[in-house]
């Protein structure tokens, strides 16, 4: 069975989806993720969808759900490059995602998610000065 | 039905005295244009579309115009109405070119059926209705074709009515001027995310200072707009709210949410540039730097 694989960087985990997603494929990804960031004490998860043209509400959610569940571990999510015909499909289906950051490329994601990492550790460094 | 008619045989016989009297006919009526259209090149369609009226006849077909042996006509005629269309002619004027067809016909036939008072009703009678069929096929050639430039037209208008423009490296800008309807705003919104996605923009402003009206429905297709542009990683910005809008918005209890608004462009594009790390100050001129 083919999985999409997870790559590690540093402190954050990157999935690319180069492929149609399924249902089952997302359950997977979702299942695996949580192991990897729980292995890797990741503290951050960057999902490209860029190539990406079409999403149903079950894959929506699963965005979502992977977020959250990053959340809980102590880790932040950027979903990346969503394709224009994409965000106009979440938006009428009403899918809010919320507690999902984006970008529009891996590139600007990954600033972002460094971005927010060292604002939390100024924040925690700041109180022992 | 066996038609005892005489018609291709008149045709036949006086192409030519029809073709000149049916030349003055058209001269004669008050809908020829010589502004438009040269007589020389009346002539020249007129001395066709006899050709292809005769040819057509000679099937002995003569009223059913829907049949192939009239098709090399009705494309003539086809062809004929939408150039009239486009130059400019009226309906009218177009049909008149068919219709002017039955005085120099009528004339014929009433030579040859001379006497024949009940032959010559028939094919008066057939005449009349092949020509008035045709002449209500050119009228409605005429529309189609100016339905059809209304038709681009508008289109035209529509896509050149959400133009995207680059305010600043990474900065949109889409101004939008006049109402926007649900169609409208789905073309705002696609446009704006697919240029997005090209110029890879951070910060999008959609300027509403033309939009004379808002409803709740325009409110909720903005705030749409909005969303979609966060899901895919940039920040939209909406400015140019009018103090009619501002009240009708809070009248109507339209939840604008957490999204950015302005009152003017230039306080957009200033948040714009704060987002992105840049600052636009007066330029500090040294008189020691010059020399």
């Amino acid at each position: 069975m083919d999985r999409i694989p997870i790559l590690r960087m540093g402190e954050l985990l990157l999935v690319t989806i180069q492929v149609d997603m399924h249902d089952r494929l997302a359950t997977v990804l979702k299942d695996d993720l949580a192991n990897r960031i729980s292995a890797t004490h990741a503290r951050g998860v960057l999902i490209d969808i860029s190539a990406l043209d079409m999403v149903d509400s079950f894959i929506a959610r699963m965005f979502g759900d992977i977020a959250q569940i990053a959340r809980v571990m102590d880790a932040e999510t950027a979903l990346v490059g969503m394709q224009p015909s994409v965000a106009i499909t979440l938006v009428e289906m009403g899918v809010p995602l919320t507690g999902v950051r984006t970008a529009l490329n891996v590139e600007k994601g990954m600033a972002l998610l460094r971005a927010g990492l060292q604002e939390e550790r100024a924040d925690d460094d700041a109180p022992a000065q | 039905m066996t038609i005892n008619t005489r018609i291709p045989e008149v045709l036949e016989r006086h192409e030519a005295e029809i073709l000149s009297d049916w030349m003055k006919e058209q001269a004669s009526a008050l809908t020829q244009r010589p502004d438009l259209m040269k007589e020389s090149e009346v002539r020249e369609e007129s001395t066709q579309f006899l050709k292809l009226f005769r040819e057509a006849l000679a099937g002995n077909n003569l009223i059913e115009i829907q049949k192939p042996v009239w098709a090399p006509v009705r494309e003539f005629i086809g062809e004929v109405s939408r150039s009239r269309a486009l130059q400019g002619f009226s309906p009218t004027e177009t049909a008149t070119f068919i219709l002017s067809l039955k005085q120099p016909l009528f004339t014929r036939l009433r030579q040859v059926h001379e006497g024949q008072a009940d032959y010559l009703f028939e094919d008066l009678w057939n005449v009349t209705v092949l020509l008035d069929k045709l002449g209500l096929y050119s009228v409605e050639v005429f529309q189609k074709t100016r339905e059809d430039i209304i038709g681009r037209q508008q289109n035209e208008m529509f896509e050149l009515s959400t133009p995207v423009v680059e305010l600043w490296q990474g900065i949109l800008g889409l101004p939008i001027i006049g109402t926007l309807d649900s169609k409208r705003s789905q073309q705002v919104m696609e446009t704006l995310l697919k240029r997005l996605a090209e110029t890879q923009s951070e910060v999008a402003v959609i300027d509403i200072t033309g939009v004379p009206i808002m409803d709740t429905l325009t409110a909720q297709h903005l705030l749409k707009t909005v969303s979609a542009t966060r899901l895919m990683g940039a920040e939209c910005i909406i400015s140019g709210i009018r103090p009619q809008i501002a009240q009708t918005l809070v009248h109507l209890g339209a939840n604008l949410g957490d999204v950015i608004t302005k009152a003017s462009l230039a306080g957009a594009l200033a948040v714009a540039f704060k987002r992105m790390g840049l600052a636009v100050g007066p330029v500090r001129r040294q008189s020691s730097d010059t020399a």
